[in-house]
Formats: structure tokens, sequence, C-alpha cells
């Protein structure tokens, strides 16, 4: 004979509210950068803190001279369903990217410079990643005005305190 | 969806508190749901970001963006922070008794 066991019930709880998030960008193509900002954008819409740190090549998306001339990774990028070699031809990198872009203006996603501008207005604060910029020989001056400081990884871990940290 | 009374008047609201019909919506409601989420008065600047977020959502069916609400307002994105710290556009609309915006931006 089966005897049946009752299952033990759990009283229903609230589950906690995010507060603070730390989201780290460290891809330099079209598709690797906004994901992060635009979670930080939805943090800061749902009133959670967030904080954006820029890593290796996600450095793009801060530095003057190549924020506006981000683009679409074609090559070594499965998503796009295509042969390498047609990826590879000159041009379609660009042409995907405007494809993209215009798609993305459709539902109001915003250029990345203005993405920046937007994010750095609603409180989130950006940062670069020192390791990354001594390696690549950059200053502060390489950066966006909205960039607030070069900080260590040590730092950024004390600044996530009491956080989620999100690495895209 | 629930049925609650706010400001003295019945209203239905959703589960996190936004009303489902925004015909029910009134000042006085306003100003309660203002109050209980931590803005005790508002000024002439939050009735601007509430209603065009209102009159947005009325004529076209959707609430606008953040991105929309910056540019377009009349309120920029750092005011309007300032004016509502726990998310311009969500309590905009909680204020203005329109359903939670939907969309990522």
């Amino acid at each position: 004979m089966t005897e049946l066991l009752e299952q033990q019930k759990i009283a229903p709880s609230e589950p906690e509210m995010i507060e603070k998030v730390a989201i780290v960008i460290s891809k330099g193509s079209l598709e690797g950068i906004y994901p992060g900002l635009i979670m930080a954008n939805g943090a800061r819409m749902e009133g959670i803190e967030a904080d954006l740190f820029f890593t290796f090549f996600g450095l793009d998306a801060i530095r003057k001279d190549r924020y506006d001339k981000i683009k679409v990774a074609t090559v070594g990028n499965p998503g796009m369903h295509l042969p390498t070699w047609v990826g590879a031809i000159p041009g379609f990198s660009a042409l995907a990217t405007r494809m993209m872009k215009r798609q993305m203006e459709k539902i109001d996603i915003p250029p990345i410079p203005e993405f920046i501008e937007l994010v750095a207005d609603s409180g989130v604060r950006l940062y670069a990643c020192k390791a990354t910029v001594d390696m690549f020989g950059l200053t502060i001056d390489d950066f966006v005005p909205q960039v607030e400081d070069i900080i260590s990884v040590g730092e950024f871990y004390e600044r996530a305190a009491g956080g989620q940290i999100i690495f895209t | 969806m629930t049925m609650t009374l706010i400001a003295d008047a019945p209203v239905d609201v959703d589960a996190e508190g936004f009303l489902t019909d925004s015909e029910q919506w009134n000042e006085e409601i306003a100003q309660a749901i203002a109050a209980e989420n931590g803005i005790s008065e508002l000024t002439d600047r939050h009735w601007l970001v509430v209603r065009f977020m209102r009159n947005r959502y009325l004529a076209s069916g959707t609430a606008p963006s953040i991105r929309a609400l910056g540019k377009e307002s009349g309120v920029p994105i750092k005011e309007l922070y300032q004016l509502f710290p726990k998310g311009p556009a969500k309590l905009a609309a909680k204020i203005g008794g329109i359903p939670k915006p939907t969309g990522c931006i």
C-alpha cells in the first residue's frame, strides 16, 4: 500500500527587491554594449541604483573617438546565421549596423552616445577599468565627460558592495 | 484585479496598485497615490510629467518611453529622477492613473 506523505508547506513570502546593481560591459560591438546599457537604464527606471563598469573593448562605448562608430560584429557571430566569409565582405558590418540601428530607433532605443547621456542623467555612475586603460595607454581625457573615474577591480567591488553584479 | 478605496473613491487596481481603468482617475486620487509613494506634494513640475504621461497614453494607448519623456515632456531626465526618485515613468504612470509602462526603455 502506498502512503502519501504530506508535503511540508512553506509560508509564502515576498521575494526581496533588488536595490543595487553593478553592470560590467566587456565587449566593444553594438550587440555587446547595448544589453548592459538597457539593463542599467531599466534598473534606474525601477528605482534601482546602478553602476556601469567598462572594461577591455567595452571601453569603446565611452571613448570620445569611438562611441559613435560602434558596429555589429558580423564575423565570428553565429547569431548572424550567415557564413563567416559573408560577414567579412567589406562594408557588410556597416550595413548590418545601419539595419540594426534603424530597428532600434523604431522601438525608441537611442544610439550609443545619446544612451550614455541618458543613463548618466538617470543617475547611473560610469567607470572605466584601470587595468585596460593602462594597457591601451589611455587617460581620462580619452573618455566622454559622463565617465566619473578610472577605477581598479578592487574599487569596483567596493562600490558594488551590497548589490548584484552583472557581467556582459 | 481588486477594488480599493483611494481618496474615498472606489477604484480598480492591479497587484502593484496601478489603476486598471483610467476613467476612474481624478486629481485627488493622484495626490493620494503620490503621498503613498513618497511624494508628499505634487508640484507644477510633477503635474507636467503626470499629465504628459496620461495624455500620451490616452491618445496612443501606450505610455511613452523614458527617452520620449525626457525629450518631449518639457522636463529633462535629471529633473525627472529628482521629482520621481523611485522611477519617473513608473511612478508618473501610477499617479496619472494609467497602466504600468511595459516597454524596456
